[in-house]
């Protein structure tokens, strides 16, 4: 089966007046039809800039594709024209943000907007784009579509608007759809609804999803595979159960353990000392091994090469190295 | 350290804002707690039901409709100038926003310091040995003294603010969402901050959040707020275990698990609709239009606010 998205050795760079920074130093993942992939990492590390190059939105300058390859359906995005781009936003790949109340037009009734997409890539008349506006509306689980329709987006609740959103980014059918930290906005009993409505508008549609979010516990629920950035690069990338459950690399099984768990026995905390690097002027070596409490001499020299531990899991950590045999059963130890 | 004195008292604490026309929004409508000392008292709630209010609330960021506040004993609701700035030293706060909660214009050590002047806590070398300590105390440098806010990270800024709210040696802090706007593994050094100066100095915390798994992990009791009213108060880990009213059910299970084993085979309450209505609230109880239980009585009756097990409060007719 051939990916839908196909991401290769993707580096992107911003130019300011301070110098230069690499947001994205060599990314590599693919999405494969219906699949529903998550990106996982914390600020500034990359994860919503590639999004972003995939969709054509980076603006340059300042920012700067360095290296690297997007294939969506086997085509390069990078060789498209503006014009080319315009119709595969929105119309093959959508996209939903974190702040629906920013995201959405205040001057432009939701209809409007979600019928905006069908008359630019489907030619539809006004009035039959307002009537499927309507339908997106009822697939989104918005109750009164018909009033709904006329309605501004200041006129909807956080979930709603999100909602709304969701309605706009499906309303052509993409093949694929990136939803940019699509819940941090929202209270939990509103991200739960907004998680099962994807899901199942995943199942229904067949579209693959690329779920941008530093939240381990929404990823559990709705994604198959899990992508984990640190300082732009990736540090481990495998099937969901494998990332959870056999966790390889230090700054996962951080992230996995800063998350405390609930109803249980109160473990302390463990957290990641530190910050991320500064990416100016990011460190020779692993990026993590500044704050990783497994590291190595190697580890601050060199820049550890992509493992596969077991099909599909990929780590780029050192200790997986056949020599770090040794130091990885004191750490697992 | 639960069967301790009462520092706190909050009887019948109602905060309204008049928004014109008549209209009236209920954001504290009728919360009475009790907060011991040395404790951590968790608040949770949805955003609009009221948490944060309360809190400005109650260290008198707002001046409260109806109740009354009493603290050590001492009735302080009324107080206002001279005879109120002993308690602000007493009762500190920690914003949510590390970006916006801090004077871009004043060093950190200004910052700081400002605390320890208006109290004239200390000055000249002692002043600065008292910031040096400070700083030191959060897990900053003496050097960072100098610098200002947007120099530093958004977690180390918060330890700026926690730094701030210490420097008066206050005994109960509002700590309101001092963590949302943090990256998850910085959130994780902020809470072990937290929980180490507790120990250390003795604070008692009331910490407004909504991340539930947070909240019970830093706190001794966990109380949830809906549309204004405390809906139930327990002992964090028997409110996780044994949640009795419908509102705490429906959160417990919204709360994403970080396990996708676990994730699938958990039972769900789904709730419809989102919070709406502190404006004109319903009759009867206020959770009854998302209720997946509701009876009849709740659409006429406002529940009472009871204790149904040792220690265990709740405001839900069902509940037996």
């Amino acid at each position: 089966m051939r990916p839908i998205l196909e991401i290769k050795n993707l580096q992107v760079a911003f130019d300011t007046y301070a110098g230069e920074v690499k947001a994205v130093r060599g990314v590599s993942y693919t999405v494969n039809p219906g699949e529903a992939v998550a990106v996982v990492g914390e600020s500034g590390c990359g994860k919503s800039v590639t999004a972003q190059t995939v969709m054509g939105l980076i603006p340059s300058p300042p920012g700067r594709v360095v290296a690297g390859q997007i294939l969506f359906d086997g085509q390069d995005l990078l060789n498209f024209t503006e014009r080319q781009m315009q119709g595969v936003r929105g119309n093959q790949i959508g996209m939903i943000f974190q702040d629906p109340m920013t995201s959405l037009n205040p001057t432009m009734t939701v209809g409007r907007q979600i019928a905006e997409g069908l008359r630019k890539h489907q030619s539809l008349p006004a009035d039959q784009a307002l009537e499927q506006a309507k339908e997106m509306l009822k697939m989104v689980g918005i109750p009164h579509p018909d009033r709904r329709l006329n309605q501004y987006p200041h006129e909807f609740s956080g979930g709603m608007r999100q909602r709304a959103m969701i309605a706009t980014a499906l309303a052509c059918r993409p093949k694929l759809l990136i939803a940019d930290e699509p819940t941090t906005a929202l209270d939990v009993t509103i991200q739960d609804q907004i998680i099962d409505l994807m899901r199942n508008l995943q199942r229904q549609l067949g579209m693959a999803i690329v779920l941008i979010t530093h939240d381990l516990g929404v990823v559990a629920g709705l994604c198959s595979r899990v992508v984990v950035m640190y300082a732009g690069q990736i540090m481990e990338a495998g099937p969901v159960r494998e990332i959870y459950y056999r966790t390889q690399h230090p700054y996962t099984r951080g992230l996995l353990a800063s998350v405390p768990k609930t109803g249980k026995e109160r473990k302390p905390l463990v957290s990641i000392p530190g910050t991320p690097p500064d990416l100016f002027s990011p460190p020779p070596g692993c990026p993590f091994a500044p704050r990783c409490s497994h590291a190595m001499k190697v580890c601050g020299q060199l820049v550890p090469q992509e493992q596969e531990v077991s099909p599909g899991h990929r780590v780029a950590c050192w200790l997986t190295h056949p020599l770090a045999q040794y130091r990885k059963q004191e750490v697992a130890g | 350290m639960m069967q301790g004195e009462i520092l706190l008292e909050i009887k019948g604490l109602k905060k309204y804002f008049n928004l014109g026309h008549g209209r009236v929004l209920k954001a504290v409508d009728n919360i009475n707690l009790k907060i011991k000392k040395g404790e951590t008292l968790g608040l949770v709630g949805e955003s609009g039901c009221g948490k944060s209010t309360a809190g400005r609330t109650i260290v008198r960021l707002y001046e409260p409709t109806e109740g009354s506040l009493i603290f050590e004993g001492e009735d302080i609701t009324g107080l206002s100038g001279s005879r109120l700035k002993p308690f602000r030293r007493k009762l500190q706060m920690i914003f949510q926003d590390p970006y916006a909660s801090l004077n871009p214009r004043m060093t950190v050590g200004d910052i700081i310091g400002e605390a320890l002047d208006i109290h004239k806590l200390a000055r000249g070398a002692g002043r600065q040995e008292r910031i040096v300590e400070l700083l030191r105390l959060v897990g900053l440098n003496p050097e960072h003294a100098n610098r200002f806010p947007h120099e530093f990270s958004g977690g180390q800024r918060q330890r700026v603010g926690i730094a701030r709210a210490l420097a008066v040696e206050p005994q109960l802090i509002v700590c309101d969402e001092p963590i949302s706007a943090l990256d998850v593994s910085i959130q994780a050094q902020v809470v072990n901050l937290l929980k180490e100066l507790q120990n250390r100095l003795g604070l008692t915390y009331l910490f407004i959040a909504h991340d539930l798994s947070m909240v019970q992990y830093i706190s001794d009791r966990v109380a949830v707020m809906y549309l204004g009213q405390v809906v139930e108060l327990a002992d964090s880990l028997e409110l996780y275990a044994k949640p009795l009213h419908p509102y705490t059910k429906a959160l417990m299970s919204a709360i994403p698990v970080a396990d996708p084993d676990e994730a699938a085979k958990r039972e769900r309450v789904a709730l419809q609709g989102d919070t709406s209505g502190a404006i004109d609230p319903v009759p009867g109880c206020r959770f009854q239009p998302r209720c997946p239980v509701a009876k009849e009585i709740c659409r006429q009756q406002e529940p009472e606010y009871r204790e149904v097990k040792e220690r265990h409060f709740v405001a839900c007719h069902l509940v037996v």
